[in-house]
């Protein structure tokens, strides 16, 4: 994010080029969202409460929310792993693994859903052994959590990629050579670089979890009050052509991903000041 | 800006489909249906298009959209430009009336109320029906568990809602608190709700989830065969609802397309005795008496009671039942 300089700056064209950015966005972001606004802007506030604050509306955000939340934090932790294996190591079959981690965006989410929920199901590979245990996965909240975490690895692997191959272990060996124990080089050094592409990965990972519709009504069986997510609540109001209701609730997430992406954003940004003075 | 932005966007979308229109000289219909239509409309549109030229007509291409019925009839009401619609609910033609695409009157214009082949709610369970399912009162038994797909999105889970609460209401001494008890009861044994009929299928058949799955009886046929026979049977219960798959030719559509006499034919021609043959032997039960007698081994008799009859109207079923804040939304918040 850099602000507009009094100076001018070197790069020429930046008046073009910003007014490229706008319209641009305006024409495959902001236009179709607006359209949102508007259709709700006709309901009155009490249609528009009722529609968005309704105990079943309610139940599906938190599960929206918690669930997004765990997968991204799960993750954050398990996709920084993955990307440091990928960087700094070298093994046979390392192009395939890295190929590996493209496949959920690749993958339509439908197909991804009905797997899992194959997998998981009582008479499915996994399934079929958890269930005797009492572990249930398919049709529960932790089916939600588990399609949400699916789609949502490769984001973070791919945020942290490239900034991990740019940090070059001569600075690990420098600081050794300072006298810095393993775990110190780790949280002193290397995380410290990584935290910035660690939240961005995490935004994009639970922002598109929030989002996500084709994988998890696979998998949640969709108990209103229990395993309805938000995005299958404006499904559900459009197959009774309420527009209306619809676009509400679609407002409602709207405003808080953004509120969050930008929240996250700011994080960020402090983080990244705090840690490079 | 935004509004000629969206004008330019809508004009350019036009013109493409002007392109793609004209590329085609020929007379074409479209026929917006639901989804397990696919397999009866297939065998019968060559059967209309044949019988079309017979009677002197032009050569004419029927094209098929299939689809959730609700959100087929959203593509209609956003501009799909269908010249016929077959549905299988009265409340989704009933939208394109709201917005003036048919006449309010639209179910006077055809015999029977313009539904020429209707279907009703039966079960599926497994191969020797361990669980001893006979008839509704049974799905509301503990330790039993029924598969229906979800009431506010699919038109099956509707029908299967409206049929147990009909059924509860018209037992001896029934009345609305006894019929809401027993739709809690029952779908407190739903583990599972499928945004759509096929879903709740697969549910039911591969995850092998419930001891029961409750569909249309033209899926059944399809289901066993899909499963089958030597996994699963039907059963047939004492009553259901009947569910009614009206037609409607889309008068906005066909009167700009100048196709109201073709498409008043393709829907005249389901009611003939080849139309209903065929609906017959797609599982949906033909309105014709002397079709259906001959069918008899196929469709087995059952109480039917139609929506209306139960509920007054569509209208009324759908805002007390299936509404936000309705009563099926009030089972699920006070479990």
């Amino acid at each position: 994010m850099s602000f507009v300089r009094a100076q001018r700056s070197v790069l020429p064209g930046f008046g073009l080029s910003l007014g490229f950015t706008l319209t641009y966005l305006s024409l495959i972001v902001l236009i179709p969202l607006s359209a949102a606004f508007i259709k709700t802007a006709g309901m009155s506030w009490a249609d528009f409460m009722t529609a968005v604050a309704s105990p079943r509306v309610m139940a599906s955000y938190r599960l929206s929310f918690f669930a997004s939340l765990a997968a991204g934090l799960v993750n954050s932790f398990f996709g920084l792993i993955v990307a440091w294996v990928l960087v700094r190591y070298s093994f046979p079959g390392k192009r395939v693994v890295d190929a590996l981690v493209d496949l959920p965006f690749a993958l339509p989410t439908a197909v991804a859903g009905i797997a899992l929920t194959a997998i998981y199901s009582k008479n499915g590979w996994v399934g079929q052994y958890l269930e005797p245990h009492g572990i249930k996965i398919a049709f529960t909240e932790i089916g939600v959590f588990m399609a949400l975490t699916f789609i949502g690895l490769p984001f973070v692997v791919r945020t942290l990629q490239p900034v991990l191959s740019e940090l070059e272990p001569e600075i690990e060996e420098a600081s050794a050579t300072l006298g810095a124990n393993r775990w110190q080089t780790i949280t002193r050094v290397i995380l410290p670089e990584l935290l910035p592409p660690l939240i961005t990965g995490f935004a994009l990972s639970f922002a598109r979890a929030l989002g996500e519709y084709g994988s998890v009504v696979f998998i949640s069986g969709n108990m209103p009050m229990r395993t309805e997510i938000t995005p299958l609540l404006i499904i559900t109001k459009l197959e009774q052509y309420d527009y209306h209701g619809a676009t509400a609730i679609a407002v409602v997430m709207l405003v808080a991903s953004f509120s969050m992406l930008l929240v996250i954003n700011l994080l960020q940004k402090w983080s990244r000041r705090y840690y490079q003075v | 800006m935004s509004s000629s932005f969206v004008r330019l966007l809508s004009s350019l979308c036009f013109a493409a489909g002007l392109a793609v229109s004209a590329s085609r000289a020929e007379t074409t219909l479209l026929n917006v249906s639901y989804d397990v239509t696919r397999e009866f409309y297939k065998e019968y549109n060559p059967a209309f298009i044949a019988h079309w030229k017979e009677t002197g007509g032009e050569t004419v291409t029927v094209n098929q959209s299939h689809g959730g019925s609700s959100k087929q009839v959203r593509a209609v009401i956003d501009g799909l430009q269908a010249d016929v619609v077959t549905m299988n609910g009265i409340p989704d033609v009933d939208q394109l009336a709201k917005i003036n695409l048919i006449p309010a009157n639209w179910a006077t214009r055809l015999p029977n109320g313009s539904v020429p082949y209707t279907s009703t709610i039966l079960f599926v369970v497994r191969k020797g029906n361990p669980k001893g399912i006979k008839d509704w009162s049974d799905l509301a038994k503990p330790g039993v568990s029924v598969v229906i797909p979800n009431p506010k999105t699919s038109g099956n889970g509707r029908y299967s809602y409206l049929a147990a609460w009909g059924y509860a209401l018209r037992q001896p001494g029934g009345d609305e608190t006894k019929a809401r008890d027993f739709v809690k009861k029952i779908f407190a044994n739903v583990p599972v709700l499928d945004t759509g009929g096929r879903g709740a299928t697969t549910t039911f058949g591969q995850r092998g989830i419930g001891d029961v799955l409750l569909t249309f009886e033209n899926e059944v046929a399809l289901a066993i065969k899909e499963l089958g026979s030597d996994a699963v049977e039907a059963v047939v219960p004492s009553a259901s609802v009947l569910a009614e798959n009206p037609v409607v030719w889309v008068d906005k559509v066909v009167n700009k397309k100048g196709t109201t006499k073709l498409a008043k034919a393709y829907l005249d021609y389901l009611y003939s005795p080849a139309g209903q043959e065929l609906a017959a032997r797609h599982g949906f039960r033909p309105t014709d008496p002397a079709i259906l007698a001959k069918h008899a081994d196929r469709f087995p008799p059952i109480a039917l009671f139609s929506v209306p009859e139960v509920f007054g109207s569509w209208a009324a079923a759908q805002k007390t039942h299936f509404s936000d804040g309705g009563i099926f939304d009030q089972i699920y918040a006070t479990k």
